[in-house]
């Protein structure tokens, strides 16, 4: 096999898990901690990238336009929050997901007409479009080295806030016991306000780094909802680390498996058979993987202890 | 946690789903029967959800794959009763005598066989693995080629039964709403039994039923089978209807309508599941008329629903006449809330 | 006294005849990702009937757009609308294969006409061909294996594949197997339905790997703009040649023209039309549509105009006697309208024997991205499933 195309392809395993890590850490925060099903989440990923992608177009710049953007949508995030999700903690999780889904309806088509079906392309500056050749054969897309950092460096941004700070302390503290932690004192409304703009902040940034890859557009969050759920469940609901660890490992797991899955049947099926199979067996994997970790563990890789 | 029953509400709603329908039929607006039949047979499906997700607390995010199981059930015969092969399984047949219960066992193979593994988990978990399994058959289905794939299979003839032509509209949704009426029927009896109660005791306390001497796991089994088998005969309907089978029938976002039409009808209801049904449906077709944006009326008043109400439409509705008798009675006493 | 009272009558009853209007039913996508395909559809569609003035001969015509959703029990759904409730005599349209194939009993049934303006599922065109169903775009399998041909001819010897693990897509490669006389490479058929797969990484960095000497893919829609994207980010149009089919279009050409893609700029694709073909309707059509739309049409476009226009040619020639099927079943056959294709003729499946042709991405005059036609490949070409249909 290949060395240099075996690391190509772990690499865009990497910049996949990270990408996944973005939207299902969101995700996990607010499934986790304030114990809300958001089947929306996806919407605030669209949001995040068609809110740059219009920017980019507007400045001509698209970094200027994802510095922008991150707060637009935190913004977003803040009055979905205020208006639908405040009245639902503590309800049935199944009213939520009812409410959530009526959210997508009602998100989609709003974007639907501000933006248009179409889609938008965004255009990225000269000198993220270029390849840096490692070697001869490993020649890599620049982008998505850029993304594989950013999402490293939010990654650790996620650890810092949620290990080192106070406003973490305050989030792992409220997930155990929101009566005694609004009992002494602090304002429990706003800090799910801000937990849930940052979910929205998390899942708008990926979608902002995705954008110039695919495109900007109302569909796009359809493709990730379910991974991230996949994720989340795999790593065990409110845990980064969980969320972490597992979105690399089907990001990884995911992106081999479409690269040599088929070389690996051939080896023992006729190549029609192959040809045939490999591709499904390649969608199904994530649920392949989701199936065997909860047969195992069913709760997740790593629930949280808190809980 | 006590089961909820409108007998005014449900009488109500299934005599105008039976005298309405026929009646835009003969009166020159036959499109309204043809929605009308899909609607009723998507209650069938959603009545058997109620089952398990409504009485038993198991939230089954794939149930949408019995229904395409039990489409293809009929199709996958009728294709080669038109086409040949498969005839020394016996297979290549129009009858409907084959179509129908095979397609309840399949439904009840596959929903014993997933639901062994997937009732070991709770919970959140619970809706994913099934979910994952509707999503595995999906993409199984998609990859062969024989059967259309995505393409779907198209099949000119329905199922013939002795005596009952299923290609008259009519006979179509009378068999859909015979079914209907037997399935909410046996679901009832089912909930009020003795193994119905287990089923909802367990719903709200398992540890307790379990201490009690109950095998909750089996009862639930058992459920899950009967669920996946009713809601594949619903398929085998739908497959009948549209005489075009394809594995969309069966994606995720099928059984999340599934789900929203009983939540949104009112969950562990008799009426709810249908109510659910003729709601989702109504509302998309007339709304749809509007405009080409109907999604976002739609889903403002989903939202609306949740936040301004609890335990959905039979609720809302069964509850109408209670709650103002007692608002007159007690000189504006608070209305009965019913949580979940 | 009765005489003159019955023939006034007759009169009457003739005259409202020819005064009740030809109603035309139009399936496509207006919501979801898939409504820039129907926005184009719909939009060439109302081009046509202004041309027409809305009218065939002395037949009033009046059409009515209906949304599919990109799922074919919605399509469905809206074609039993169009049929039981507004009462169409023809229906047409149609994106989607599995839309189209959901929604043929519906109209059959009734006695109506079907016209699809683009999907073009190997059924239609074999065992399930019907007297009343009628195309004005082509056979999926068609297009492939035209670039098919163009690759033996440029002396590609190795190609490596990729296209959407679904019905359409998988068509698309054995069209192209079908004529392509080097070796593939290597396929990739990625996972595609609501939750497409839109990260060709894996796919692109396995193509690069292979040495191919070109590369063939079928992306419609939004995947297509990505895959463009991700093809020139991964620097592959400097080394791996693209053929294309259905995925480089005047759809998604000014999307890439913004976001800058050049690497686009040369590939190649197949298609049974071109906005530079030389002839009058076409033309007309291309021009009127850039003046109304501010774009260029795509072959969507292109067809859903011809399907109007073959509609309207049927109806004027029978005078808007829908009663008499088979003269307007002869006349839709007849196909005796200005296509903006150029003249072509029936197959015995109702699906058309025409000319296909090898388009290069190019700047227009105006600095636009365009296509323009740069050889035909096929001269009247019928769809290779012809022979199983039943019709003669």
């Amino acid at each position: 096999m290949d060395y240099a195309l075996f690391v190509m392809q772990v690499l865009n395993g990497l910049q996949l898990g990270l990408l996944l890590f973005l939207v299902a850490s969101g995700l996990t925060l607010v499934f986790g901690i304030l114990d809300f099903v958001n089947l929306a989440h996806a919407s605030l990923y669209m949001v995040g990238a068609l809110v740059c992608a219009s920017l980019t177009l507007v400045l001509g710049n698209f970094v200027w336009a994802l510095l922008l953007a991150i707060p637009v949508t935190a913004l977003v995030g803040w009055t979905v929050e205020r208006l639908v999700a405040r009245r639902l903690y503590g309800r049935d999780h199944l009213d939520q997901v009812l409410a959530t889904f009526g959210l997508i309806l009602v998100l989609t088509t709003l974007a639907h007409l501000i933006w248009g079906p179409q889609g938008i392309s965004v255009p990225l500056p000269s000198w993220l479009k270029g390849q840096l050749a490692f070697s001869d054969t490993l020649i890599f897309p620049i982008y998505r080295l850029v993304i594989i950092g950013a999402g490293l460096l939010a990654a650790l941004g996620l650890y810092v806030l949620v290990t080192h700070t106070r406003l973490g302390m305050l989030i792992r503290a409220g997930a155990s016991n929101r009566q005694m932690v609004s009992a002494l004192g602090v304002n429990i409304e706003r800090l799910f306000a801000i937990v849930f703009s940052l979910g929205a902040v998390l899942a708008g940034l990926a979608g902002m780094l995705v954008a110039p890859i695919t495109e900007a557009s109302i569909g796009m969050g359809n493709g990730i909802i379910i991974t991230a759920f996949v994720v989340i469940i795999v790593g065990g609901i409110g845990s980064m680390k969980g969320a972490f660890i597992a979105a690399m490992l089907i990001g990884l797991i995911d992106t081999l498996g479409r690269a040599f899955l088929d070389g690996v049947f051939k080896l023992f099926m006729s190549s029609d058979a192959a040809e045939n199979s490999a591709p499904a067996v390649s969608a199904m994997l994530i649920y392949i993987i989701m199936a065997l970790v909860l047969a195992f563990r069913p709760k997740g890789l790593f629930p949280p202890k808190v809980r | 946690m006590s089961a909820t029953n409108y007998p005014k509400l449900t009488l109500l709603v299934m005599v105008l789903l039976a005298v309405l329908p026929p009646l835009f039929y003969f009166t020159g607006q036959p499109f309204y029967l043809d929605l009308a039949t899909r609607l009723t047979i998507l209650a069938i499906a959603a009545v058997s959800l109620n089952l398990i997700l409504g009485y038993s607390g198991l939230v089954s995010f794939g149930h949408a794959a019995y229904i395409g199981l039990g489409a293809y059930a009929v199709g996958i015969p009728g294709y080669h009763a038109i086409y040949g092969g498969l005839e020394s399984w016996g297979l290549a047949s129009t009858s409907g005598w084959l179509h129908f219960p095979l397609a309840m066992l399949i439904g009840a193979i596959f929903a014993l066989i997933t639901g062994i593994v997937c009732l070991r988990t709770k919970g959140v978990y619970f809706i994913m693995i099934t979910m994952a399994f509707a999503q595995m058959v999906y993409y199984a289905i998609v990859s062969i080629k024989t059967y259309g794939g995505d393409d779907g299979l198209t099949i000119d003839v329905r199922s013939e039964f002795p005596g009952v032509s299923l290609d008259d509209p009519l006979q179509l949704f009378g068999v859909s709403y015979v079914v209907l009426v037997a399935v909410m029927l046996l679901v009832r009896m089912m909930v009020n039994s003795r193994f119905g109660m287990v089923l909802r005791g367990a719903k709200g306390n398992n540890e307790r039923m379990v201490m009690m001497g109950y095998n909750t796991y089996r009862y639930q089994l058992t459920a899950y089978v009967i669920a996946g088998a009713l809601a594949a005969l619903s398929g085998a309907l739908l497959g009948n209807f549209t005489t075009f089978i394809s594995p969309e029938m069966m994606d995720w976002t099928r059984s999340g309508e599934l789900m929203f039409m009983v939540i949104l009808g009112g969950v562990a209801t008799t009426v709810g599941p249908v109510l659910g049904a003729v709601a989702f449906i109504l509302i998309e077709e007339v709304l749809s008329t509007f405009t080409i944006y109907w999604q976002l009326p739609f889903g403002l008043l989903l939202m609306g629903v949740v936040l301004y109400s609890q335990g959905g439409l039979a609720n809302i509705l069964g509850q109408w006449r209670a709650r103002r008798a007692l608002r007159d009675a007690s000189q504006g006493g608070a209305a009965q809330e019913h949580k979940l | 006294m009765k005489r003159t009272l019955l023939a006034l009558a007759a009169a009457a009853v003739a005259g409202s005849l020819h005064a009740a209007p030809v109603k035309i039913g139009f399936v496509t996508t207006l919501t979801t990702g898939g409504a820039v395909i129907g926005k184009d559809m719909q939009n060439a569609a109302n081009l046509a009937m202004e041309h027409l003035g809305g009218k065939a001969g002395n037949t009033q015509l009046e059409l009515i757009f209906a949304d599919d959703g990109f799922k074919p029990e919605v399509g469905k759904q809206a074609t039993d609308r169009l049929v039981k409730q507004d009462n169409v005599d023809f229906v047409a349209g149609y994106i989607w294969s599995h839309v189209l194939l959901a929604s043929r009993k519906s109209v059959l049934d009734a006695g109506k006409f079907l016209i699809t303006a683009n999907a073009g599922p190997s059924p239609m065109a074999g065992k399930l061909c019907h007297p009343d169903t009628f195309s004005t775009a082509g056979q999926n399998d068609q297009t492939p294996m035209a670039l098919g041909e163009v690759l033996n001819k440029k002396g590609v010897k190795s190609l490596y594949i990729m296209a959407p693990n679904y019905a359409a897509g998988k068509d698309m490669v054995a069209g192209v197997e079908r004529t392509f006389k080097g070796k593939v490479l290597g396929k990739d058929l990625t996972k595609w339905g609501a939750d497409a797969q839109m990260d060709f990484s894996a796919e692109l960095a396995k193509a690069r790997d292979s040495g191919a000497e070109a590369l063939f893919v079928f992306y419609p829609g939004a995947a297509g703009g990505a895959f463009a994207k991700q093809y020139n980010q991964a620097g592959l149009n400097k080394t791996l040649p693209l053929y294309s089919v259905f995925t480089v279009d005047a759809l998604s050409l000014p999307k890439l023209q913004a976001g800058n893609l050049e690497g686009v700029l040369g590939s190649r694709t197949t298609q049974l039309w071109d906005p530079t073909l030389d002839n009058a309707a076409n033309k007309k059509f291309v021009a009127d549509y850039k003046a109304k739309f501010g774009a260029y049409p795509s072959y969507y476009g292109a067809q859903s105009y011809d399907a109007i226009m073959l509609i309207a040619s049927a109806v004027k020639a029978t005078g808007g006697d829908m009663a008499n099927k088979d003269a307007v079943r002869a006349a839709l056959k007849a196909a005796n309208y200005d296509s903006v294709r150029g003249k072509y003729t029936y197959g015995n499946n109702h699906f058309p024997i025409q000319n296909f042709y090898l388009r290069e991405v190019v700047k227009d005059q105006g600095g636009v991205w365009s296509t323009k036609v740069v050889d035909t490949v096929y001269n009247n070409h019928q769809d290779p499933f012809a022979a199983q249909c039943a019709m003669k």
